[in-house]
């Protein structure tokens, strides 16, 4: 009885990790394959040189090099401004004492509700007007924007759990409220500000919507919106450099997962039951 | 010390960035487009008010009904099956893995974290067909069957679509539920295996219930994703073939950007706007119900 239960129980965990991982190795060796290979040896062999060529080919052959820049051009600054600025939503919601907090609290998170597709036309409109098509500042602006009442919600929740006597206490000693945000509040805050940090960081790394909408020019692509054209003019013809660029799109990905997954998997837990 | 804490000046100066970013580019905008949706027009021919026009058409357009139906059906299958193999899987973490299972709940969520973009390609190659054939249709043909075509029909591009977000996001409710599932005590099971329940029964009469608000969070999350479904059915086969797996998003996007409708584009952001609302609403009452009869 006891061998049957565990046979079945690897059998099971052995069938998960199947699924889980095959479909991502495969994707991995194809990026090593020649086209050559792709047309004549089985779809499950492995290649038969572990050459970077591929890589090298959708670096320089497309885009592929200035779509990373623009990604990372993107995100740095978005999740830096919209961690700043509901960092300091939170503490003044939960730390400070206000009349009318609450209601401002329920505001933001009522932005929860409303999908993007609702802001997409005027900001366009507005973006249009102001003459900041044809950069990258529609980008950064919609993404702080749309992660906004998320990370204020979860900002708040979090300092809720700090008693208020810290900052009191750190106020009988002459420090200003405002010194107190910097010097006690983000530093306490620092586990709660990756996790926030992360979950961010994935929806605007892995955003196609607003990237497809705001990107006017060849130029100024995004990976993904690359990647979606990348398979249009190359995908039927060439799958190896294909194969790479998706490797690339998704050993980034895995490279934080490595180093962050306890936050990642608490902070997505956590953005997700707020309804 | 109440002055301290209240001082209007720090509090102006850290909440009024946030403030004024949400209200000007968040709210404004939203109330912007329920105006916009009654007028026709884009920013060069200009506008003009036309009433509830946009929505009548938006009814009387076949693709827009279809893309209604396409939205729908991909919300309710992919909810129901990623709720009900999430919660199977976060019974297998608790039940069976125990402690063990650490490693493989790291793992199974890795894809969660994945761009959908590369996702969507990966799963296209994963299930093609002809020079490159993929997997799937090797494994078909090695099966002794023909490979199929997945991506000449609606109905075929519709499965992949669905096994690909399946793939993608168990992980991720296995985890959600699990959490839920932690925080039954150890005594309460312990007391109902005394009472002589287990296994199935273990699960339906107590388990169950008692994970039912946890469950109701992930229908609700899950309702209100799948709704919004974009890049992945964009990305596995451009909506179609044809306008066959189109989901509203992509109507809207298309509507308002490739064709320059605004108003109608608009339009139909608010109708994908009630249908989430109304998918909300239903969810929660439905299931509080159930959690009452039970």
């Amino acid at each position: 009885m006891r061998t049957v239960r565990s046979t079945v129980k690897y059998l099971l965990i052995g069938l998960l990790l199947l699924v889980v991982l095959y479909p991502q190795v495969w994707l991995i060796l194809g990026s090593f394959k020649t086209q050559n290979e792709f047309f004549t040896a089985p779809t499950w062999s492995l290649p038969q040189h572990f050459s970077l060529d591929n890589y090298v080919t959708a670096l320089t052959t497309s885009n592929v090099g200035q779509m990373y820049l623009n990604s990372i051009t993107v995100t740095v600054p978005s999740l830096a401004a919209m961690l700043l600025v509901g960092i300091a939503a939170g503490y003044a919601l939960e730390i400070m004492v206000w009349k009318g907090r609450g209601s401002t609290l329920l505001y933001f998170v009522a932005g929860l509700m409303v999908p993007g597709q609702m802001i997409l036309v005027p900001l366009f409109t507005v973006y249009f007007k102001v003459g900041l098509t044809n950069t990258l500042w529609p980008l950064v602006i919609t993404y702080v924007v749309m992660g906004l009442p998320l990370t204020v919600f979860l900002m708040a929740t979090y300092f809720r759990a700090i008693p208020r006597e810290l900052f009191e206490a750190a106020t009988m000693d002459g420090v200003s409220m405002l010194r107190a945000f910097f010097v006690i509040g983000l530093p306490l805050m620092k586990n709660a500000i990756i996790t926030i940090a992360m979950v961010e960081f994935f929806s605007v790394w892995n955003d196609l919507l607003i990237a497809l909408t705001f990107t006017t020019r060849k130029n100024l692509q995004t990976l993904q919106v690359g990647l979606l054209g990348f398979s249009n003019e190359y995908g039927s013809t060439q799958y190896g450099p294909l194969f790479a660029a998706i490797s690339i799109n998704v050993v980034i990905v895995a490279i934080v997962y490595v180093f962050l997954n306890k936050q990642i998997m608490a902070g997505l837990a956590a953005g997700s039951v707020k309804g | 010390m109440r002055k301290v804490l209240g001082d209007r000046k720090t509090i102006i100066l850290l909440m009024a960035p946030a403030l004024l970013l949400y209200t000007f580019l968040k709210i404004i905008p939203v109330a912007w487009s329920l105006g916009l949706s009654l007028f026709k027009g884009n920013l060069l021919t200009g506008f003009t008010f036309i009433g509830f026009k946009n929505f009548t058409d938006f009814v009387a357009d076949p693709d827009a009904v279809n893309a209604v139906w396409v939205t729908v059906k991909y919300s309710v299958v992919v909810t129901l099956l990623q709720v009900t193999l999430g919660y199977a899987l976060a019974l297998l973490y608790i039940f069976v893995l125990r402690k063990a299972s650490a490693f493989v709940r790291t793992v199974a969520f890795f894809p969660t974290v994945l761009p959908t973009v590369a996702v969507a390609l990966l799963f296209k190659s994963f299930f093609s067909i002809g020079d490159n054939q993929g997997p799937v249709n090797a494994a078909l043909n090695a099966l002794g069957q023909p490979s199929v075509d997945f991506f000449v029909s609606g109905s075929g591009t519709f499965m992949v679509a669905v096994v690909m977000e399946l793939w993608r996001s168990i992980g991720f409710y296995a985890v959600l539920l699990y959490a839920g599932l932690v925080d039954i005590p150890i005594e309460t099971l312990e007391s109902a295996r005394l009472d002589g329940a287990g296994g199935l029964r273990l699960v339906r009469y107590i388990v169950l219930p008692l994970s039912a608000p946890i469950l109701i969070s992930s229908l609700i999350f899950s309702v209100n994703a799948t709704l919004k479904v974009f890049d992945g059915l964009l990305a596995l086969n451009n909506g179609g073939p044809g306008s066959a797996t189109t989901p509203l998003t992509l109507y809207m996007y298309r509507s308002a950007f490739n064709y320059a409708e605004y108003g109608f584009g608009s339009a139909v952001a608010v109708i994908l706007t009630l249908l989430c609302l109304m998918f909300t609403v239903t969810v929660f009452r439905t299931a509080r119900r159930d959690v009452a009869e039970a």
